[in-house]
């Protein structure tokens, strides 16, 4: 990428005080579900525009909880967040669209659609989006070629291996250059030849602007990120109260 | 465009499957439009014989002399001279006793037996009859008359009581297919929660959503109305064919032509009302959801 256009999308991201914009912001966020006690409390961080953050925390510290709240499949119980620039804890629920359409989000199960090709699960997005036809026919199968899945797109997720599903599902996520990508143990079905692939793909998506917030418990993904910041998670609430947590790998230390 | 939803691309059709055939509801469907379409007849026939009947008796009446007239000739005589009386027809005491003769048998026949006279006569609407009475009378005093109206109003309110009994199971029908369409679309809905949640994830709106599954019931209702009304159609055709017995069973009803415009209408109508319900039925269902 030319520096010209690099410090244009930099500048993008930058308030009028020169200050990194927030992508997401989280002041005093508690979550529980229905009369259960509260699987996230008191989180108070904000996100960067542009940033690369993973997620880490021990299973049931409230991971897969957070990322729901980023990518607004669910409401905070108290607290505010903000998305985008906007307060969207509560917003009315038709308003929520537009702002989903700039998250892209790779599930841990993958949430493939089984009735659908693998191209069609692909271009979900785009066609949501209202692009024609000839708009996706060409950067899906670009992107089924990247994941290396070319000639498996007219396949059905049950006969896909996990591996291609989570391929499928994470081609789906970034197919429309998403604002903002939530990935939830994105590696957790691949090999390690495309673990690093998937990386470099999300790397790539974070140079041209996508803030990447990815959950995983994979070390080894984690310090091969040596630009990634840390999020840890403990018992539903910030490992770091400040919200100022670095926990850099060790590879970076 | 307002129909738009109604032609969706092949991809947006992939999206819940091609499982139209494999659900219940064009066949319950079906069975309510045929039902609906049957009774919405009996109905309708019912009200025109209602309404013929009225029309043939509001201004009929009748003379009655008990013990038989030897003047009759005289008194049918009076009746067409009188102001608004517009048809005059004395029965014959032959065709008396040969209605007589239903009930007494032979014994109808005997000179013994005395036969009243009747002389039947329409006057314009609306006529005053007083002054009719009052030249009846003058002619034959003991006459009595009697208004047609009078006697076959008990049928006539029996008519209308099954024409609108007829036309509440139409509504009646109406709703319960309704209520079957709101069955199947949360049916649908529950057997599409994956796909919708996917959906909802990656920014489709409620409508576009909505647009999917409306498609879908309006597809299903259509083709159920119109196989019903099909078959409903067959069936008044074959009664009004079998003259023996649809005459008695209907006593020669008949369908003006706006009543079959409006029976074919019914399943277009059916496939309205259903793809409405079934639109708010999936909207108010993904309103539950974020």
């Amino acid at each position: 990428m030319n520096g010209a256009l690099q410090g244009a999308r930099l500048a993008t991201r930058r308030g009028r005080e020169g200050k990194l914009a927030a992508i997401a912001e989280f002041d005093s966020v508690g979550l529980r579900y229905g009369t259960g006690g509260e699987v996230l409390r008191d989180l108070d961080f904000r996100l960067t525009g542009g940033g690369f953050y993973f997620l880490t925390g021990p299973s049931g510290a409230g991971k897969t909880s957070l990322l729901k709240l980023l990518y607004l499949a669910q409401r905070p119980t108290r607290g505010r967040i903000r998305l985008f620039g906007e307060e969207l804890s509560e917003a009315p629920r038709e308003s929520l669209p537009p702002f989903r359409r700039r998250i892209g989000v790779v599930f841990q199960d993958f949430r493939l659609i089984r009735h659908l090709s693998a191209f069609d699960n692909v271009a979900l997005p785009l066609r949501v989006a209202g692009a024609s036809e000839e708009e996706i026919e060409g950067p899906v199968r670009e992107m089924l070629a990247w994941v290396g899945l070319a000639d498996r797109a007219s396949a059905r997720p049950p006969t896909l291996s996990g591996g291609e599903q989570q391929r499928v599902a994470i081609a789906r996520a970034v197919i429309n250059r998403p604002d903002l990508l939530v990935a939830d143990e994105p590696t957790g079905n691949v090999d390690a030849e495309m673990a690093k692939r998937l990386l470099h793909l999300f790397t790539a998506l974070n140079r041209l602007g996508t803030t990447v917030v990815v959950a995983t418990h994979d070390v080894g993904l984690i310090s091969a990120s040596p630009g990634a910041e840390m999020i840890r998670l403990e018992n539903g609430g910030l490992a770091d109260p400040t919200g100022m947590l670095r926990n850099p790998p060790a590879g970076r230390a | 465009m307002m129909l738009d939803w109604l032609f969706a691309s092949p991809a947006d059709r992939r999206l819940l499957g091609t499982s139209r055939f494999r659900g219940p509801t064009p066949w319950v469907i079906a069975i309510m439009s045929f039902s609906i379409m049957i009774i919405a007849a009996t109905g309708l026939a019912l009200a025109n014989t209602a309404g013929s009947l009225t029309r043939a008796v509001e201004a009929r009446y009748a003379v009655e002399i008990p013990n038989g007239a030897s003047n009759l000739d005289a008194l049918a005589a009076a009746l067409r001279s009188a102001p608004g009386v517009t048809s005059v027809e004395a029965v014959p005491e032959s065709e008396m006793r040969r209605t007589l003769e239903r009930w007494l048998g032979p014994a109808a026949q005997s000179a013994d037996l005395p036969v009243p006279a009747l002389v039947n006569f329409d006057v314009k609407p609306g006529l005053a009859l007083a002054p009719i009475e009052r030249r009846v009378r003058a002619i034959a005093p003991g006459a009595q008359i009697s208004a047609h109206a009078d006697r076959v109003g008990p049928l006539l309110r029996s008519m209308r009581a099954l024409q609108w009994l007829a036309f509440g199971l139409v509504l009646l029908l109406s709703a319960a297919a309704a209520a079957a369409v709101v069955l199947a679309a949360r049916g649908a809905l529950d057997t599409h929660r994956s796909t919708i949640e996917v959906m909802h994830g990656i920014g489709a709106t409620d409508l576009q959503l909505t647009h999917l599954f409306q498609r879908k019931i309006a597809l299903d209702a259509l083709l159920g109305s119109l196989v019903g009304a099909a078959a409903g159609s067959l069936v008044l055709l074959l009664l009004a064919s079998g003259a023996s017995f649809a005459g008695a069973l209907v006593g020669g009803a008949t369908l003006a032509p706006l009543d079959l415009v409006a029976l074919l209408l019914l399943p277009l109508v059916l496939t309205a009302l259903a793809t409405w319900v079934g639109r708010m039925a999936v909207l108010a269902a993904l309103r539950e959801t974020l």
